[in-house]
């Protein structure tokens, strides 16, 4: 433990580790269920970009782990740490916004990771992987999961109550992350859909990880990269500007 | 050599509340400074800004020459809060937060000090035990090892014996008077005012968000309070006498200033008739100041 930043990254990784039964081993049983059912129903009646449906399926049940698991870690946290009010042993330290930004989002990308590598090795056995580009599986679930890191230290900011930061997760982050083809290629939806799908930056982190697997995908990787890049740029601007203001951490 | 804390002009409002009205406030390096008031007088939001948990509306604040805002992370490097909630981390054991926080610091290796720390609150046998195990007093405690881990010059400690034993209460002190002979910086907000009385060498008296009285706590007994002699008789108080002194439960208070005045007194209670049935000499209490700053009777702006 050297500074703030390292130490607020170990305390915020140690935190989710110690109950990962409930943060890592259940959305792990969660992705496999939707694994088994899916591919139950689907397999042999679906083939995507020539791939079976299950291997299809596999990996954007990893990257929505990710994505979900990498949310619900800063903005758990967070919200914990408001409502029982120990949120004043971060605040109190010499610990810069950038720093407490980095801390948040990067344990967020752990937890993501954790969680996206254990869905990927607990469903492995069901279909034949490629690993055809593995880098792009790499930087696409680390910027995934950076970015729905930052949402969740907005939304963990943000909510006062826990209900309010289940009603952001249920209205925005769970339609965003249902609806960017874990479960489909966008290219079998009707045209309105599939342009609509196009402005769905979560769509860009799924369909470029998947390359990863595949060399094959709906968007060209670069492009979903330059998408996703961006997102993140932004998001951190918004989410330094946010601390820097003290928007409800400090009255 | 600046001052520990330097408060100027600083005013903070909530909504319809005006919870700080333009505090100023220098306090020395070396002091056992008392922070008194009423409920909702302010006291925690004037620690909240020091402390950058709150944001002034208007004024400056600074510890050991550092501003709280401009360069906010030197300022809290000097500073250490034990805050007036009881809170606490359910994740980790009270030695885990101890580390924990130290890191937040930039202290890499700081068991020898935790120990220490440890040791002086009576916390050495809880140091594997998880937070939630603790009783509040406990808790306090702990709060307390958490403020001192970076050895901050000056320390703010708000409230930091409401619902504490006396054990803890006189461990506490006794670390803290330590503390401050060794060159520490105290600022204490309690509601028990024999505590600030016996602690602090000088005091602030907040009432909605102004300082009220601000003056050496011996002068402050000085002024607003007196020996005086209370007495239980069998019979009214002869008028003359009455015109100075004040009544309640039973017992007739008389105030004087030099002890052979009471000699007078009772010649005089005596001279009436009365019987004496009991009799006590009360010295000056900070009770008394702070009910009569509170009242605002006389003013003890200085
Ligand atoms: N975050 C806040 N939002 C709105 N009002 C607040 C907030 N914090 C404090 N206040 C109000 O500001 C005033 C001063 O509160 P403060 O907590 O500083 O008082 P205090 O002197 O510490 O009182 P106590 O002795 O009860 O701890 C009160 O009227 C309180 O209701
Ligand atoms: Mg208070």
């Amino acid at each position: 433990m050297r500074g703030g930043f390292s130490t607020l990254l170990y305390k915020e990784v140690l935190r989710f580790w110690k109950v990962a039964a409930q943060t890592v081993a259940a959305p792990v049983l969660t992705a496999l269920l939707y694994l088994l059912i899916f591919s139950h129903v689907l397999e042999g009646h679906v083939k995507i970009h020539g791939i079976a449906y299950t291997a299809f399926l596999i990996p954007g049940l990893v990257i929505m782990s990710v994505l979900q698991n990498a949310f619900a870690n800063s903005s758990s946290s967070l919200i914990q740490s408001k409502v029982t009010g120990n949120i004043v042993f971060v605040l109190l330290p010499p610990i810069s916004y950038l720093e407490f930004f980095a801390a948040y989002v990067l344990a967020a990308v752990v937890r993501g990771c954790v969680v996206g590598g254990g869905v990927l090795l607990a469903t492995l056995w069901f279909a034949p992987l490629g690993f055809a580009e593995p880098w792009w599986i790499l930087i696409f679930a680390v910027l995934g999961g950076a970015i729905l890191g930052s949402l969740g230290v907005i939304a963990g900011i943000w909510a006062e109550k826990f209900d309010q930061l289940a009603a952001f997760q249920n209205f925005l982050i769970m339609p965003l992350t249902f609806l960017s083809g874990v479960f489909y290629s966008v290219h079998s939806l009707p045209p309105f859909w599939q342009q609509l799908s196009h402005w769905n930056p979560v769509f860009y982190m799924i369909d470029g990880f998947r390359h990863g697997f595949f060399g094959v995908s709906d968007a060209s990787p670069w492009l979903s990269l330059a998408v996703v890049a961006a997102c993140f740029a932004i998001l951190t601007v918004f989410t330094l500007n946010l601390l820097k203001s003290g928007y409800k951490l400090r009255a | 050599m600046s001052p520990a804390i330097r408060i100027e002009q600083v005013s903070k409002r909530f909504g319809s509340v005006q919870a700080l009205d333009r505090v100023g406030l220098e306090i020395n390096q070396g002091e056992f400074f008392g922070l008194l008031g009423p409920n909702g007088a302010g006291k925690t939001t004037l620690i909240s800004a020091l402390a950058g948990l709150v944001r002034a509306d208007s004024g400056r604040l600074r510890v050991m020459d550092k501003d709280v805002q401009a360069d906010y992370r030197a300022a809290r490097r000097q500073l250490g809060v034990v805050p007036q909630e009881l809170v606490f981390d359910p994740f980790f054991s009270v030695r885990e937060s101890l580390q924990i926080q130290s890191g937040y610091f930039g202290i890499v290796d700081n068991d020898a000090w935790i120990d220490e720390i440890l040791e002086n609150l009576g916390l050495t046998s809880k140091a594997g035990a998880n937070m939630r195990m603790l009783s509040g007093g406990m808790k306090r405690r702990v709060l307390v090892a958490q403020a001192l881990v970076h050895r901050p010059p000056v320390i703010v400690l708000d409230e930091p014996t409401a619902g504490v034993d006396v054990e803890l209460r006189q461990t506490l002190w006794a670390f803290i008077r330590r503390l401050n002979e060794a060159g520490h910086t105290i600022v204490l907000t309690t509601h028990y005012l024999e505590e600030a009385e016996m602690l602090c060498n000088r005091i602030a008296m907040l009432k909605a968000g102004r300082i009220v009285a601000l003056d050496t706590t011996s002068n402050l007994l000085r002024r607003f309070s007196s020996h005086s002699l209370r007495l239980r008789i069998d019979r009214s108080l002869p008028d003359d006498l009455r015109a100075a002194a004040t009544e309640s439960g039973g017992w007739w208070s008389l105030p004087f200033d030099a002890f052979d005045e009471v000699e007078t007194l009772l010649a005089r209670v005596r001279a009436a008739g009365c019987g004496i049935t009991e009799l006590e000499i009360g010295k000056p209490d900070l009770e008394e100041v702070f009910v009569r700053v509170m009242q605002g009777s006389p003013s003890g702006q200085d």
